[in-house]
């Protein structure tokens, strides 16, 4: 599964920032600050791999994953996607580059057009990129995405209304696969779904995953299902990337104490489990992302923070082989 | 009073099983709530009897259109009439029925003897009152007591659900804080009047998960303190393994198990309890195999036969199945319910694996 940590992975991200800007005032807007929601994130994805980003809200993850798919404009950094830096693409560039990239939403409800129907909502990518260009070849090819994605192909004929959660986001994913991508951002994927029915969607990215050779970055903040799903996960706080290793090693041994803090909150579906551990929830809140704290941004709720920490902001260091976190005071 | 409930609490753990002789708090019977729609008459809960012991933690736990929050609502008769209504019957909360108060009796019960903390705080505290507006008018409304009293035990409650600087807390609005202040704030509402019950319904559903933890650990600490009874709705399969004594599991309107958390987990006797633990991958675990889901989509409540309605879903589903609804019977450890025809073959060690 893993190729060799020298092989060109098919994404870089370096030093990403993304500022949003704040402003004040209703004729004369003047600029007050900024929301820096991706501040300084270094990531690779590896061909074939499912990355997982997690954290809690406003931490940018969201954000990161627009990023990438350069909806939005980064403010810094690079984005090399097989070699080319697409941060600095112009739009026909982009163009080509986005039958490649696919992103699948979160809200089945919201990311499916109420009026079209679901053979032309799955349609429209190949239209919009001349791909089946033949009416009825494409119809052909609906049929099949549905098919694939576990839908009777004669739900081409249906509204979105006239399905459930499940069966929308399967269209949202035939969608994302109509262009026969290689890399697909899963954007809170299954948070909407109930639990019966996020299980059969999870097995299915799995298996498109294997039967398209696709590379995912599954952003999500059920840490439960990264772990199922995922083969590295990074963890996101405030804009920043705060720990990152192989799912297992950050599960098992996570390094950093925000990963720590967030680990323990989580409860298991198990009693005896539950009844053993005790654990203390992390204090406070998330600062703003507008004014961060100096130094290291987890200090006020750290347990283990040192006078150093409120000053020196902390580099991801390789604290064990595969294993990044960004913290002075762990070793 | 809190003494009391106090040594009935102590009482009730000790023995380690509901009901140590004691009558419960809340007794539920058989309880129907329909919704018309255009589509056809909604059974959103469908005849469900359960109870709940003074100062214990029960859960309700569902997907999404299972009928959870619905049952809570009913309870306290917050159905919008129409189109909802409450069909049949009791709802007993200590010795008087419910059902059968007066609207301005019921005001006093919502409120006062059972307080409420909502998913969603944003939408359930007013935005244009003060904190602390909202909590005296609780407190006057309920108490009758004097503003000076009022505002008194408004910083008091704060304290206790652990909010700092109370005064300046109690100035602001809604707006000005954070999603898991506001969330201390319903708390200290639901609080307000000493009740005896609290239903919290998905209370930290809206909250990330740090401040759920928060939250959760805040709500457990003060219904023990305070010997408060707690029913929790809620989707989330780890919340109730951590903070439940008893667990209602309910399917299309009906519970179909009910048992302590720990016989529910590693016992359950309901293929649809069995199923649902199984479908939920492990934090604590390294992936195991593939996920085994639940196949199809939960029923339209619209549609609903004579049947039990899990058997499309099922795999232990057999003819009997499809003509009559399993009634709640004992299967599996004392005191466990289970509305399966086949509950004592269903002796598997789910969860595990």
């Amino acid at each position: 599964m893993m190729a060799s940590a020298e092989a060109q992975p098919l994404l870089e991200v370096r030093g990403l920032r993304m500022h949003f800007p704040v402003t004040e005032g209703m004729i004369a807007r003047r600029h007050i600050g900024d929301v820096k929601a991706v501040d300084g994130v270094d990531l690779t994805i590896r061909r074939g791999e499912t990355l997982g980003l997690v954290g809690e809200s406003g931490c940018g993850k969201t954000t990161m994953g627009r990023c990438i798919l350069r909806l939005e404009k980064p403010t810094a950094g690079e984005i090399l996607y097989d070699g080319v830096d697409i941060a600095k693409l112009d739009r026909r560039e982009l163009v080509a580059l986005r039958r490649r990239i696919q992103v699948i939403f979160q809200d089945p409800y919201s990311s499916l057009n109420p009026r079209q129907k679901v053979g032309s909502i799955i349609g429209e990518p190949m239209m919009v990129h001349g791909v089946e260009k033949d009416a009825k070849r494409r119809t052909e090819r609906v049929r099949e995405l549905l098919s694939v994605c576990g839908l009777n192909p004669n739900f081409a004929d249906r509204y979105p209304h006239e399905m459930s959660g499940g069966q929308r986001q399967r269209v949202g994913i035939a969608r994302a696969l109509a262009l026969n991508p290689e890399f697909i951002v899963c954007d809170e994927a299954v948070s909407a779904l109930d639990v019966s029915i996020q299980a059969q969607i999870i097995n299915l990215l799995e298996d498109l995953r294997d039967k398209f050779n696709l590379t995912y970055l599954f952003i999500a903040h059920d840490l439960s299902v990264v772990r199922h799903l995922c083969q590295r996960v990074a963890v996101m706080y405030l804009g920043r990337v705060v720990e990152l290793a192989e799912c297992d090693d950050v599960f098992d041994h996570p390094l950093h104490p925000y990963t720590k803090a967030l680990l323990g909150a989580v409860p298991v579906p198990d009693p005896a489990v539950e009844a053993e551990r005790a654990f203390q929830p992390v204090a406070g809140e998330v600062p703003s992302p507008i004014n961060p704290p100096p130094g290291c941004v987890f200090h006020p709720r750290c347990s283990i923070a040192i006078a150093n920490c409120r000053v020196t902001r902390p580099e991801l260091r390789e604290l064990r082989p595969g294993h990044w976190a960004a913290c002075d005071v762990v070793t | 009073m809190t003494g009391l409930q106090g040594i009935a609490t102590n009482l009730v753990q000790t023995m380690n099983g509901r009901n140590a002789g004691l009558p419960p708090l809340l007794e539920v019977q058989d309880l129907h709530t329909e919704f018309r729609t255009g589509a056809g008459i909604v059974r959103a809960v469908d005849g469900i009897s359960y109870t709940v012991d003074p100062g214990e933690t029960v859960a309700i736990v569902g997907e999404s259109g299972s009928g959870k929050s619905v049952s809570a609502l009913s309870l306290l008769r917050l159905i919008p009439d129409p189109p909802g209504r409450i069909t049949a019957g009791e709802v007993m909360f200590a010795g008087r029925n419910l059902m059968k108060l007066s609207e301005e009796e019921m005001r006093r019960v919502r409120g006062g003897e059972i307080g409420m903390v909502f998913q969603e705080p944003m939408t359930s505290l007013n935005p244009v009152l003060t904190i602390g507006r909202q909590i005296t008018e609780t407190l006057e409304q309920h108490r009758g007591v004097d503003r000076a009293a009022a505002d008194r035990r408004a910083v008091e409650l704060l304290g206790l659900v652990g909010i700092a600087d109370a005064k300046r807390r109690l100035e602001q609005y809604p707006h000005q804080l954070s999603g898991g202040l506001r969330q201390r704030i319903m708390i200290a509402i639901a609080l307000a009047c000493d009740p005896k019950l609290i239903i919290a319904d998905e209370p930290t559903t809206a909250l990330d998960v740090t401040i759920q933890a928060q939250i959760l650990e805040l709500m457990q600490k003060l219904t023990r303190q305070l010997g408060v009874a707690l029913i929790i709705i809620t989707h989330n399969l780890g919340v109730v393994a951590r903070y439940a004594q008893r667990v209602n599991v309910m399917y299309a309107g009906r519970i179909v198990e009910s048992g302590t958390a720990g016989a529910l987990y590693h016992n359950p006797r309901h293929p649809y309890t069995i199923a649902l633990l199984r479908s939920v991958p492990r934090l604590d675990r390294p992936r195991q195999a593939r996920l085994d889901p639940i196949e199809g989509q939960p029923p339209d409540l619209t549609l609903l036969d004579r049947g039990c309605s899990f058997r499309p879903r099922c795999r232990f589903a057999i003819a009997a199945c499809a003509e009559a609804k399993p009634p709640l019977a004992p299967a599996g450890a004392p005191g466990q319910l289970s509305a399966c025809f086949r509950s004592h073959e269903l002796d598997v060690t789910a969860g595990a694996a």
